[in-house]
């Protein structure tokens, strides 16, 4: 029994996370003394996966597929799952996998468990960590069930190399009228910028930065971050920035390797949404903002002062140091 | 058209997070409970549905006879009648098949679940329903109308949003821009007395295994105090980013 993996892609590229999934599922399969397969979807070129330790890939190429549709996906990583005879099924915690988690847990009999955050602590009984409560809390979940689905929660486990030889076979897994009952009707995705999901840093403002019309300078700061920019939930429901950027526990949670929060004094649901964020660093006028709290690093002052001087500063960082 | 409202009784986001008897319970001593948030969206969105299209909304909830108040809470809001599945909710996979048996037994036309509860965040509950029920399923949705027996729904994807059209019977798991955060109800006094009179049904569990549980708690180890830095001295900050943190 091999692991599967669900290695995503985007645009016939993987997304980060797919390596990230394949160096836990390398470290899992090791400890079992078997191998990992992935399974990937119209993407021609899956040499990469070999780095992050991935012995077999099967590959799905079906133009049907180019437009996601959860149940076929969910179909397909089932029907890879039988033919490997995959007691763990691992997938990554992108908006897309987790649609998918549930149905692939229902079409192998499995249990699911979600926000996986380390290697697994008891493979007997089968015990594994995640995060629970809002990250408030973390829980030992211990799925009973012969076969296993796991979906591993972003930056938790990091990517580490480990080459191994990749044999790829395609596979063409039937799949049925009722697969793509759901229709698309249409897309609207910005182009170009990075966003939360994907995006290693996130800078983010509050009500603080006082209007829409300031919100350049926290671009300006995000561009030399490589930054995704995001808001708090006073400031998407004021209408200054759309709902896609809101962060938070009724937003969008964020996971990554750095955080900034501008003139966000930190309310429990907005701590909850971006907590499992590494680094912290957060600038407000009040020292008393509770965001203080949670931060690693502080800066009490003037955001309309700070962002434009941290900016130039790390512009001259980044260029001595490129 | 039937609709479904599946509600999950949740401690309120500022309730203290404790554990009991050896950190293998949750501590619900003083804990306030609430109709979890992304079931309250979609809770929202139905009573819409029940206004405008005429819908008939029913909410469903499986725990013991203390997650009563929290149904009552759904009836003032607005919600036809309720149903209380009488089991412990264990693990998700044990709670979509509860509801897969209410679903079979009330032949609704539209489930509306959450996307995920805030206690264990599992997200798991909707995509299983669906599947349990081979149902349509659309997940992460800000927005749904229907028109006959076609529905046409907005889902997040990352960093955008993707609309689809979908025929009923249909599961979603829905989240905030169902409805806006404006838009809840607060139950008022006409709401909470004719509450007390909707039909609220117990009914008893199906027999099914458990596939996971939450046999351990922890908390978070305490987080050293913030690093402040002088607004005067950012290069420091810089420095301690590249250097300690090393995220930049």
């Amino acid at each position: 029994m091999s692991l599967l993996i669900y290695a995503e892609s985007s645009e016939g590229k993987f997304k980060k996370v797919a390596f990230e999934l394949a160096s836990y599922a390398k470290k899992v399969a090791e400890s079992l003394g078997t191998t990992v397969t992935a399974v990937t979807v119209n993407n021609n070129n899956v040499s990469d996966l070999s780095k992050y330790g991935v012995d077999k890939v099967l590959k799905v190429a079906n133009d049907k597929l180019s437009n996601f549709s959860a149940k076929a996906y969910a179909d397909l990583i089932v029907k890879a799952a039988q033919k490997e005879n995959s007691k763990i099924v691992l997938l990554s915690s992108t908006t897309d996998s987790l649609y998918l988690a549930p149905l692939v847990a229902v079409g192998l009999d499995a249990g699911f468990a979600s926000n996986v955050i380390g290697l697994p602590v008891n493979m007997s009984p089968f015990q594994v960590k995640r995060s629970a409560f809002s990250n408030k809390a973390f829980n030992i979940t211990e799925i009973e069930t012969d076969t296993k689905v796991l979906a591993l929660a972003k930056n938790s486990f990091g990517i580490v190399e480990n080459q191994s030889s990749l044999s790829e076979e395609n596979f063409e897994p039937t799949l049925t009228d009722a697969d793509f009952n759901i229709k698309i009707e249409s897309v609207e995705k910005g182009s170009g910028k990075v966003t939360i999901a994907d995006a290693d840093v996130v800078v983010s403002g509050g009500r603080g930065l006082k209007g829409p019309e300031n919100w350049g300078m926290l671009e300006e700061l995000a561009s030399v971050l490589g930054a995704a920019t995001a808001c708090s939930k006073p400031v998407s429901d004021l209408g200054w920035r759309p709902h896609s950027e809101h962060v938070g526990q009724t937003g969008k949670p964020v996971a990554t390797n750095l955080y900034v929060a501008i003139g966000i004094s930190g309310a429990i649901q907005h701590i909850a949404g971006i907590n499992s964020s590494k680094v912290k660093v957060v600038i407000n006028s009040d020292p008393e903002a509770p965001f203080f709290k949670v931060a690693d690093y502080g800066v009490v002052g003037d955001a309309f002062e700070i962002v434009p001087k941290l900016t130039q500063k790390l512009k001259e960082f980044k260029a001595a140091n490129s | 058209m039937k609709i479904l409202v599946c509600i999950s009784h949740v401690p309120d986001t500022t309730s203290k997070i404790n554990f009991i008897n050896g950190d293998t319970e949750f501590d619900t001593n003083g804990v306030q409970y609430v109709i979890n948030p992304n079931d309250e969206f979609g809770l929202t969105r139905a009573i819409w549905f029940q206004e405008q299209q005429g819908a008939n909304v029913t909410v469903v909830n499986i725990g013991g006879a203390d997650t009563e108040p929290t149904l009552r809470k759904a009836l003032a809001i607005g919600a036809n009648d309720a149903i209380r599945v009488n089991a412990t909710p264990t693990d998700g996979f044990y709670v979509a098949k509860q509801l897969a048996e209410v679903v079979k037994n009330g032949n609704y036309d539209l489930i509306i679940c959450g996307k995920e509860s805030l206690d264990y965040n599992g997200g798991m509950v909707p995509g299983m329903l669906a599947g349990l029920l081979n149902y349509n399923f659309v997940n992460s949705c800000i927005d749904i109308k229907i028109d006959g027996n076609t529905a046409k729904v907005t889902r997040e994807i990352d960093g955008g949003k993707e609309t689809v059209s979908a025929s009923l019977p249909l599961v979603i798991g829905g989240q905030k821009g169902l409805v806006e955060e404006k838009d809840l109800r607060i139950p008022n006094m006409r709401g909470i007395m004719t509450a007390r009179t909707k039909p609220l049904t117990n009914i008893e569990p199906t027999t099914a295994t458990i596939a996971s549980k939450a046999v351990k708690f922890e908390k978070p180890a305490p987080k050293s105090a913030v690093k402040l830095i002088s607004s005067d001295n950012l290069d420091e900050l810089i420095n301690l980013l590249h250097n300690e943190a090393k995220v930049i």
